[in-house]
């Protein structure tokens, strides 16, 4: 008996060993792993290689940064990556608002549990059998979506820029759903009713009940698919093309030019920074 | 307030961590990379150490586990006690990335990995009296610039192929024996030619110019100069308007040339073979303007440990039965002469090319790259790899 209620009595006296033991792993986790990666990547984009062999050489310099950011090509991959990762953004939250309001306001009780079991279905699946998919689908003569424009005389995408916008928004569209759905079902039935009392329209609710409270929802939706967009690569590689996002210039160099690649891979972080303070300074992170 | 303190805390010491990594990482890159050192094994091969730990390209060391009547490793294994751990590799990047971490015997390198290895200092001169498969190997491969320094033997040829200008016969519909189609900006294949998606593929546009444009005197498209350099990336900025896209897993070149994606570009061997069996209408053939190709070559790591095992299967994998299995299975013409007369489907030697060495005469294999110029021009330097690899990558951007 008094062996069990030592390391509790141990804890209820020395509240530290309670908070150390509790927090002590998953911190020893985000820092040394996590985070020390991070800072490890960030150092060794200022180091450079060895020429001939991609051996590393730890001697500082700014070349890597100054080589990325000076080439045009370089610098269009960028802006190229960014829009696709807005266009992404934009397009999952056209698609998932409706989705999601249905789920959370209009369907029954007995249906709701099917309906987000069914948006999750897709996650279930391999990335890359999705994205294969896709590529079939996405053949510019016989592939499904270039039949169905047939009869327009439409001819489709292809591979490319747009073929990679519709592949991610595919992949991501789950991320956006499922909180916008959440935040829409934490809404007090009330205030809609007491909108719709004052003379509101449904769009008019929607636009300043509906879409200001569940905010924070949909830019949680939009970290997700706006960084996950950021960082892909293996789509760009199967439905791109030609066209390449700023994961593909990493890809090609890091194994001869590692520092290089690290100096590349500091920039989609610094953008999702940026756009997360853009967003706390919103305000749309306090009811998180 | 806490929280604050508490992540302060935190970036301090995940920072200070970094440092101790930064700082004990650091000795290692100090090795000399200018004379490739140390003294072959002087032999004789003896009993081996009872392991064997090798690098190998996909299909060049199967066990019967990605086909169960594909193993040549196992007889290796009752026969020399020397139990094999096989890892693989995607490209050739890969494979010199992994040999400098070390921990590896044996290695299956191509033309563009091996030179980058020697001067590495990461694997040692082979003595190939102590290997005696080594007699019946094609003597065009033998002491080539990518698998010899100096007159020095770094490996045992394995097996080449060609890259071939390949078309989808719906498309195309009159035979290809040029690259032609692949380069003129006027090709009426814009916008479904595809390309092989490595640096190395730079010296395919400077084979081309080899061809087109004599007056820029390139005589090794692996060996170009800054002038010459240039032109071959002026050339390939250019096809990037005929390209559909670029290629560097060899299954989504089958999927593309069957499908009809892709009409026309560069490939290989075992692609064709591959869309073939599918059904897919897809030709290929070797341009008149000659070709780029591979000729790997198997080398032993600097400090081996197993150096009997090593040496063991340098002999088996180079023998006439196991290489013809591997050449067969891979989709390759071997390097041992004998081995034409061990495989299973008899007119194989032939569709490869095996034995014909006028065929072979025009085929530039994968080298790497070096800024003292590997045609043996020393006036100028050349452009070294590492640049191939930026200027490729701003390419693709």
């Amino acid at each position: 008996m008094t062996t069990t209620t030592a390391p509790a009595g141990l804890g209820y006296r020395h509240p530290w060993i309670r908070i150390v033991g509790l927090l002590g792993a998953p911190l020893a986790w985000l820092v040394v792993v996590y985070l020390g990666s991070l800072a490890a990547l960030f150092v060794t984009a200022f180091w450079t290689v060895d020429d001939f062999t991609g051996q590393l050489v730890h001697t500082f310099t700014l070349a890597n940064f100054r080589e990325f950011f000076t080439n045009p090509a370089y610098l269009g991959t960028i802006a190229r990556t960014l829009s696709i990762a807005i266009c992404v953004t934009i397009l999952c939250l056209i698609l998932a608002m409706p989705v999601a309001l249905f789920m959370a306001r209009v369907a029954s009780d007995r249906w709701r549990p099917l309906l987000v079991a069914l948006v999750l279905t897709p996650l279930w699946a391999s990335y890359l059998v999705k994205v294969y998919a896709w590529r079939a689908m996405l053949q510019p003569e016989h592939g499904v979506i270039a039949w169905l424009l047939q009869p327009l005389h439409w001819s489709g995408p292809g591979y490319g820029y747009v073929g990679i916008v519709i592949t991610l928004t595919y992949l991501w569209l789950p991320y956006m759903i499922l909180p916008v759905y959440a935040g829409l079902s934490r809404l007090p039935q009330s205030l809609l009713d007491a909108s719709a009392d004052l003379g509101a329209g449904n769009a008019r609710t929607l636009r300043t009940v509906v879409v200001p409270l569940v905010w924070p929802s949909i830019v949680a939706g939009s970290v997700f698919t706006f960084s996950l967009s950021l960082g892909d690569y293996i789509t760009a590689q199967i439905v791109g093309g030609k066209v390449t996002m700023l994961g593909n210039v990493v890809q090609t160099t890091y194994v001869n030019n590692l520092p290089f690649a690290a100096a590349v891979a500091t920039v989609p972080v610094i953008i999702v920074l940026l756009y997360l303070a853009a967003v706390r300074r919103a305000g749309a992170l306090d009811q998180l | 307030m806490h929280t604050k303190r508490l992540l302060t805390t935190a970036v301090a010491v995940s920072a200070a961590a970094l440092l101790i990594a930064a700082c004990g990482g650091s000795s290692s890159s100090s090795e000399s990379s200018a004379a490739p050192g140390g003294a072959a094994f002087a032999g004789p091969v003896g009993k081996g150490e009872g392991q064997l730990n090798v690098l190998a390209w996909p299909g060049y060391a199967e066990n019967g586990s990605t086909d169960p009547a594909v193993d040549w490793v196992t007889p290796f294994e009752t026969k020399t006690g020397c139990k094999v751990n096989v890892k693989t590799f995607g490209t050739s990047d890969e494979a010199v990335k992994l040999m400098q971490g070390g921990g590896w015997d044996v290695v299956s390198a191509s033309g563009d990995a091996t030179l980058r290895l020697i001067y590495g200092d990461n694997v040692q001169p082979v003595n190939t009296d102590l290997v005696p498969s080594y007699a019946d190997i094609f003597p065009d491969l033998k002491m080539q610039k990518f698998n010899s320094v100096n007159g020095v033997a770094y490996g045992i040829p394995h097996g080449r192929g060609a890259n071939l200008v390949m078309w989808n016969t719906d498309k195309v519909t009159t035979p290809q024996d040029s690259w032609a189609a692949t380069w003129d900006p006027a090709s009426p294949y814009k916008g479904s030619v595809t390309a092989y998606d490595s640096p190395i593929f730079i010296a395919d546009a400077a084979l081309w110019l080899m061809a087109t444009k004599p007056e820029l005197g390139i005589k090794d498209p692996y060996a170009l100069d800054q002038k010459q350099f240039d032109a071959a990336m002026e050339l390939l900025t250019q096809q990037k308007a005929l390209i559909g896209e670029y290629w560097s897993d060899y299954t989504k070149a089958v999927d593309a040339f069957k499908s009809g994606t892709t009409s026309i570009g560069t490939s290989w061997q075992v692609i064709q073979n591959l869309a073939s069996a599918d059904g897919g209408k897809v030709m290929a053939a070797k341009a008149k303007e000659g070709a780029t190709g591979w000729s790997d070559t198997w080398m032993v790591a600097k400090d081996s440990p197993n150096i009997n095992c090593a040496y063991q299967w340098l002999d088996w994998i180079a023998s006439p039965e196991v290489n013809a299995q591997v050449a067969e299975w891979f989709g390759e013409a071997p390097s041992n002469s004998k081995a034409c007369a061990m495989t299973s489907d008899k007119t194989f030697c032939d569709t490869y090319h095996a034995g014909d060495t006028a065929y072979w005469k025009d085929v530039y294999y994968w080298n790497t790259p070096t800024a003292n110029c590997l045609d043996g021009r020393t006036d100028v330097k050349c452009v070294p790899y590492s640049d191939w690899v930026t200027a490729w990558s701003a390419l693709r951007a």
